[in-house]
């Protein structure tokens, strides 16, 4: 036995030195070289580019992309996908722009000005409620995650119209006197110069950071995500990780959707709309298999930040929003590619070195026709 | 009888042979060196125990997969197959084991897909359902052709496939496994329908597990063992006993039970278990069975494919609801546990597909060992990276897994090894029972050896221990009890001195006088 573990010593310098490959270093660092080669090129077209105050405002665009692709990276690798995001966000802003402006209470005659963390904490409950939606739909009856995360995003965006008759809340600034005041502090205020979205995408990336590798949850969602049969036989709780991945994506929405409306100093019923796909997109660029179980925090934030650096430069140069939309998507079309690449490296070094797929068919007939029998003595 | 030779027989009347055929998938050989050959006009059948490596060389021989090496023959001329569609183009037509039927389109279309007929403006539906219609007259079978094939039960699925293979018109006719699912009277008219094709001057190569029903049909017969031939010979001159004696060959040392320890109490207790077949059809797969095993016992449950091996430890596992009856883990009735929970209590199952079920390929060799006893290194909230590497580095050295350290990619080692991933970590969560779904499916004889020694080393400190499988040698290793399975009960049992005839003869593969 001390054989193999010999073995396993002498032999982990050899795995190590596999990193050298500048090949493989290119492909697996991509999101990070795009967004070098971004900075560069934009520095060079523009003398505007390259300075702490535009990365700063370009962050705080990114922030918003980034908070939602957070919890987009969660469910995709959990294998599923949400669409309800962009329109969750637009519903959570709607909501506290409504609750902003008081809530009338028939019944008592009073009108209830909730302080902003109040407003804030309700915001984020309703995605959760959303995201819960999303998942018991997904986990207990099996309706599949784009069916149904599509038709809640129909119906979220639907109530979003309805509360306001397609009207946008204009002011919320709250009053003094109410107590309500702040509500801008999300948008406006600045920690250390850094705008308070930022920093929130930084706390929120940080702790799903932690999340993902640290905690037994995050094992959960690895492993179900790379195989649900495997993880559910081994004892994890596929299920409640398939629901917690729906709400919490649901409460970074409605994060994002806070941020958004307090930024734009107005809650729309129709903001965010299609950042879902945005948010897909960071995912991807950032590594992540749309099929499960791979994927991580870094990836996805550099995938937003390249996504948001990308059609901030462009309008900085003066290029065509137009433009900017075909750069996009060729951006993302490129990513999916070089994803492709790498997945079939790997599988392809798997492959090599296993084989019996003969006798795994076999298995899987016979799990598949249990009537296979002796009928026929 | 003649001597183990793949040429052992007049080639003259070959019309399709294999010659020095290899297949490795990585490290693993599933076959080595095979020369095979179809005799024109008459029926060559292949036995082979489970893995033997008959249905890969099938694949070969009907352009599914290329060999590693060798070639194949076809009517003297040295041919390579670029695909199934090129090798029926040829005149070669394979009935493969596992139905490839698309279950949402009707039987015509299923007869037909790939080869629809056309007319100059569409397809030619009518003929279509009329060669469809006469197929199945053929096979005295009463199926509507626009019947969707999967409100059709398992045994005319398989007749729709078999009817698929019959339109092409081929001059060679692969039947792996056709009739796993049949009725005796739909074995008797598919013999019917084959001698009727011999007499055309089709060539038939049958695959079976029904050695006797084989044996009825068969004019000759070859033995393929370990992915080598190990006896050929014309039907007319052998006999059951000879067709077991050569498939089964001799024992490959797999261990023998652990003596020394006394058991222990019941373990396990498996009361009036029954289980409903998952597609509905209300059939029984598991039927009122009853078992127990008792802590440092070894129990071997034998079976053939069907016979409700894997559906009896899946329901005892809960990964599959029982529709009566209960196991009890120690006195402890587990029923409405989850899987979780049973493992909590000290029961895993050790699936038999272990890439669909065993492994979390996306993962690592460590994180996988780890999966199942993630509370072990659990502190509070967080995971404590070094307990981790602790319990994987010393689960590595207890399996003896052959990997260069616990961050390697799973899918880089060879299936032996992810075989005692699999098992590993389900051994990693201390339990007191362990149920294993053919631990031995596709690894090498070595990596068997040690699966096997490693289960009884466990059992000899208390591990009550139940693994299925369908080799009868695996049945008379470390086994100190031999429960035989035949639809979904228990036929017989055994202590660990039975005889290889003795065990096949209950589980309905072969009745020796």
């Amino acid at each position: 036995m001390s054989n193999v573990s010999q073995a396993a010593k002498q032999s982990s310098p050899a795995v190590r030195s596999e990193g050298f490959d500048v090949a493989k270093l290119l492909l697996e660092g991509r999101a990070f070289f795009a967004l070098i080669a971004i900075i560069v090129v934009f520095s060079m077209l523009s003398p505007y580019y390259l300075s702490v105050a535009n990365f700063l405002t370009m962050a705080s665009h990114v922030a918003i992309f980034g908070i939602l692709a957070v919890g987009m990276l969660l469910v995709i690798l959990n294998g599923g996908i949400d669409l309800s995001v962009g329109s969750t966000l637009g519903l959570a802003g709607v909501v506290a722009g409504f609750l902003m402006q008081g809530v009338t209470l028939n019944w008592f005659g009073v009108v209830l000005y909730p302080p902003v963390w109040v407003v804030a904490v309700l915001a984020c409950m309703l995605g959760a409620a959303v995201g819960l939606i999303n998942g018991v739909l997904i986990a207990r009856f099996k309706v599949p995650a784009f069916v149904a995360t599509l038709g809640v995003m129909y119906m979220a965006r639907g109530l979003a119209l309805l509360m306001t008759s397609g009207l946008t809340y204009n002011n919320l600034g709250g009053r003094p006197e109410l107590g309500n005041t702040g509500f801008d502090a999300l948008g406006f205020n600045r920690l250390f110069g850094v705008p308070t979205g930022v920093v929130v995408l930084a706390v929120i990336a940080f702790i799903g950071s932690i999340t993902l590798n640290r905690t037994a949850f995050g094992r959960w969602l690895y492993a179900s995500g790379g195989n649900e049969r495997a993880a559910e036989l081994s004892g994890v709780p596929v299920k409640t990780v398939q629901v917690s991945v729906y709400v919490l994506s649901g409460i970074c929405a409605a994060i994002a959707g806070l941020i958004l409306s307090s930024q734009l100093t107005s809650a729309g019923p129709t903001a965010g709309t299609t950042y879902e796909l945005t948010a897909i997109a960071a995912v991807v660029i950032g590594g992540a298999a749309l099929t499960g179980g791979r994927g991580n925090i870094r990836g996805t934030l550099l995938g937003a930040f390249v996504i948001g650096f990308l059609s901030d430069g462009l309008v900085i140069i003066g290029i065509s929003s137009y433009w900017q939309t075909v750069f996009t998507g060729a951006v993302i079309v490129l990513a999916v590619l070089l994803n492709a690449v790498q997945y079939r490296r790997r599988s392809k070094l798997a492959s090599s070195t296993n084989g019996q797929s003969t006798s795994q068919k076999r298995g899987k007939a016979e799990a598949a026709n249990p009537a296979h029998g002796k009928t026929a003595g | 009888m003649k001597p183990a030779s793949g040429n052992g027989l007049a080639t003259g009347d070959a019309v399709l042979s294999a010659r020095d055929i290899t297949m490795s998938y990585g490290g693993v050989h599933a076959l080595k060196g095979v020369n095979f050959d179809i005799h024109r006009g008459k029926v060559t059948t292949l036995f082979g125990e489970n893995g033997a490596g008959k249905s890969t060389l099938m694949k070969i021989l009907s352009g599914v997969v290329m060999p590693t090496s060798g070639e194949i023959v076809l009517d003297g001329n040295i041919v390579s197959f670029s695909s199934s569609s090129d090798a029926r183009d040829r005149g070669i037509s394979i009935i493969h084991q596992e139905l490839s039927l698309a279950p949402n389109l009707s039987v015509r279309d299923n007869i037909f897909m790939g080869r629809e007929l056309r007319t100059a403006t569409g397809l030619d539906f009518a003929e279509e359902a009329r060669q469809a219609r006469a197929l199945m007259a053929e096979l005295e079978e009463d199926i509507d052709p626009m019947t969707p094939v999967e409100d059709l039960r398992l045994g005319q699925q398989q007749i729709v496939e078999i009817a698929r293979a019959l339109s092409v018109d081929s001059r060679i006719l692969i039947m792996d496994e056709p009739t796993s699912a049949l009725s005796a009277t739909e074995v008797e008219v598919l013999f019917r329908v084959i001698r009727d094709l011999t007499s055309r001057g089709v060539s038939i190569v049958y695959i079976s597990h029904h050695l006797e029903e084989a044996l009825q049909i068969t004019d000759y017969a070859v033995v393929l063992r370990d992915g080598a031939i190990t006896a050929t010979a014309e039907a007319k001159d052998i006999d059951l006993e000879w067709i077991v004696r050569n498939m089964v060959g001799e024992n490959f040392d797999l261990g023998s039970p652990p003596t020394g320890h006394e058991f222990g109490e019941v373990a396990l207790s498996i009361e009036d278990v029954s289980v409903v077949d998952a597609s509905g059809s209300g059939y029984s797969v598991v039927d009122h069975l009853s078992l127990d095993v008792r802590a440092g016992e070894i129990v071997c449950i034998y079976g053939l494919m069907g016979a409700g091996r894997t559906e009896l430890l899946e329901a005892v596992a809960g990964r599959v609801p029982m529709a009566g009856g209960r196991a009890l883990l120690e006195g402890e009735d587990l029923s409405g546990l989850s899987i979780a929970q049973r493992i909590g209590r000290g029961l895993v199952l050790v699936p038999e597909d272990r890439q669909r079920d065993g492994l979390v390929q996306t993962m690592t060799v460590g994180r996988n060992l780890s999966l199942a006893s993630i509370e072990a290194f659990a502190k509070r909230l967080f995971l404590s990276r070094s307990r981790e590497r602790e319990l994987i580095d010393s689960s590595i050295r207890k399996v003896t897994i052959k990997t260069a350290g616990g961050n390697t990619m799973i899918g880089s080692l060879s299936g032996g090894n992810q075989q005692k991933v699999v098992i590993g970590k389900m051994l990693t969560t201390n339990p007191k029972v362990i149920l294993l779904d053919e631990p031995s499916r596709g690894i090498d004889v070595g990596a068997k050896a040690e699966v096997f020694r490693l289960l009884s080393e466990r059992a000899a400190q208390g591990l009550a221990v139940v693994f299925s499988t369908s080799e009868v040698n695996e049945c008379l290793s470390i086994a100190h009890r031999i429960v035989v399975m035949r639809r979904g009960r228990i036929s017989a049992q055994f202590g660990a001195n039975a005889t290889k005839e003795q065990i096949m003869a209950a589980s309905g593969e072969a009745v020796i006088a």
